[in-house]
């Protein structure tokens, strides 16, 4: 299995429009993918099957909305894959760790740093954060920050 | 007449509370363990005791001022990451870097990778009970850190790179007594292999424990020598070649079992083919600046990078959001220990409690960098 497996994996799922190549000397991933609420488990099972590992996870605020991020990659040259899912504030984002282990701890971390919840997380707790902490501190409405951006300034392209 | 029979044993699940404060976990970790007599059916390990909030610190500071936390995160292998921080900003601003800092550079990453390692190996085997090697390996380290505190000024946080190069030159002096200490290295293998590897105690304690495989390791997301250990010839300076990687010879070794002997032969390796790289590197040293153009105040341009470099505990990543000003608009540290200790969850779980502190050691876990 390889990182051609899953990008065909990919397509089958995905709008194409979905999925766009991107230059891995300057960006450092090469294929960048914004998906759906919904679709965030079956890339996961994908990204699985086609040997790729879960790199890591993380989260940016947003005026807008919450953009979770999965950084997949397989064992090869050049093959990180970014995908992005936007979350509305307040709003929840399935588990991937039916698919990862991994994803354990980098949900409980995003949690932790973001309140974004995970609909059926087995071990919701916080990671890093005590906790009894009434906070998340990541959230650009905590703390010292230099501005708050909307998605589009960022990224460049709508919401989905 | 009443039984003289003891009374009978009381069977029960019992919770060791190991850490956070305990020399073995390497910094403040604290392992709470679900205990059925000497064997462990759960392990969850609770971190967060050192969380600084480099992350939050990232988004109010300069991309220069966030420079020196770098080297806080991973405090023994800090070259490394502020390595990797400064390569990810000069990708995104498009900062030339001239070859006699890149190989500097290496040199430098390289000493400090091997410095990481020794220190491991030390405390390793001081864990599994043996003190004398703890004292070899620590009187080799203290020549690397005499190396790099001429060249950069610290003993442990180095914030030794700048964008576009490095802080200082290197002289004649550097090289001899890195070129010395190459050699001095050599000759040290004979006596670690006779004192520890062949050591019938260190064999029984680490051959057939803990064994992450192939399968876990990708589950977990599991990367450096963990990874490589169970057969999976997956490095960074190979996969993503970064600086001058591309022009050295070094192989990467790899083990079979995923135990922790081969964790240990993989670090033991690993040390060989940074001596192989530091060599050429010395080697091929060019003349010539070690600075390059770089702005006063940099500002990348908007969107959102990743850039991921190969420290002495695996991949390490910086995914940078960047709003087009000089401050980052989110900075996320991919750090290796994490997945690596979270695999610890499934491999002690089944084990003996003694089997914890040679499990633990051989991952080689840094709980700071955990943290942020």
């Amino acid at each position: 299995m390889s990182f051609d497996d899953f990008k065909e994996g990919l397509g089958a799922l995905l709008e194409p429009s979905a999925v766009r190549p991107t230059d891995f000397g300057k960006r450092g991933y090469s294929l960048q993918v914004t998906a759906k609420r919904d679709q965030v488990e079956p890339i996961a099972r994908v990204a699985r099957e086609a040997d790729l590992f879960l790199e890591a996870m993380t989260a940016v605020d947003f005026a807008d909305a919450f953009q979770v991020i999965y950084l997949y990659n397989a064992f090869g040259a050049g093959s990180r894959v970014r995908v992005r899912v936007a979350v509305k504030k307040g709003e929840s984002l399935p588990t991937v760790s039916t698919v990862y282990d991994a994803a354990l701890w980098h949900e409980r971390e995003v949690f932790d740093l973001f309140g974004i919840p995970f609909d059926n997380h087995p071990d919701l707790r916080r990671l890093l954060l005590p906790e009894d902490a009434d906070f998340h501190p990541l959230r650009k409405d905590f703390g010292k920050v230099h501005g708050v951006r909307s998605t589009d300034e960022i990224y460049g392209e709508p919401t989905a | 007449m009443a039984s003289q029979l003891p009374e009978p044993i009381v069977e029960q699940t019992y919770y060791l509370n190991m850490g956070p404060q305990h020399p073995s976990t390497h910094g403040v970790l604290r392992l709470f363990l679900k205990l059925d007599g000497e064997y462990i059916i759960e392990a969850d390990p609770i971190v967060g005791y050192g969380h600084r909030g480099h992350e939050k610190m990232a988004e109010s500071h300069l991309y220069e001022q966030f420079l020196p936390n770098t080297s806080r995160m991973d405090y023994l292998s800090g070259l490394l990451f502020n390595h990797g921080y400064v390569a990810a900003v000069e990708k995104m601003t498009g900062i030339e870097v001239p070859p006699r800092a890149e190989y500097i550079r290496i040199v430098c990453a390289e000493l400090n990778r091997i410095s990481s390692h020794l220190l491991w190996f030390g405390t390793y085997i001081m864990d599994l009970g043996g003190f004398t090697p703890f004292l070899y390996a620590f009187d080799d380290r203290e020549i690397i850190l005499d190396i790099l505190d001429r060249i950069t000024g610290s003993r442990l946080t180095y914030s030794y790179c700048r964008f576009g190069g490095v802080a200082k030159d290197v002289d004649d002096e550097f090289i001899r007594a890195t070129r010395e200490f190459i050699g001095r290295l050599r000759s040290r293998w004979e006596d670690y292999h006779n004192l520890v590897t062949k050591n019938v105690i260190f064999i029984h304690r680490t051959k057939g424990v803990g064994v992450i495989n192939r399968e876990t390791a990708i589950r977990f997301g599991c990367t450096g020598p963990v990874l490589r250990g169970a057969g999976v010839a997956y490095d960074i300076r190979r996969a993503e070649p970064y600086s001058v990687y591309p022009e050295l010879e070094f192989e990467i070794p790899t083990g079979a079992a995923g135990d922790a002997f081969d964790r240990y032969m993989v670090r033991f390796q690993e040390m060989e083919q940074s001596l192989r790289i530091i060599e050429q590197a010395l080697e091929r040293l060019p003349e010539g600046p070690i600075r390059g153009r770089a702005p006063r105040k940099v500002r990348p341009p908007k969107g959102d990078f990743y850039f991921a470099v190969e420290s002495a505990r695996g991949a390490v990543g910086f995914y940078i959001v960047s709003d087009g000003t000089g401050y980052p608009y989110r900075l996320k540290v991919r750090s290796p220990s994490l997945s690596n200790l979270q695999v610890l969850t499934e491999t002690l779980s089944g084990t003996l409690v003694a089997d914890t502190i040679s499990i633990l050691g051989s991952v080689d876990i840094v709980v700071p960098e955990i943290d942020r």
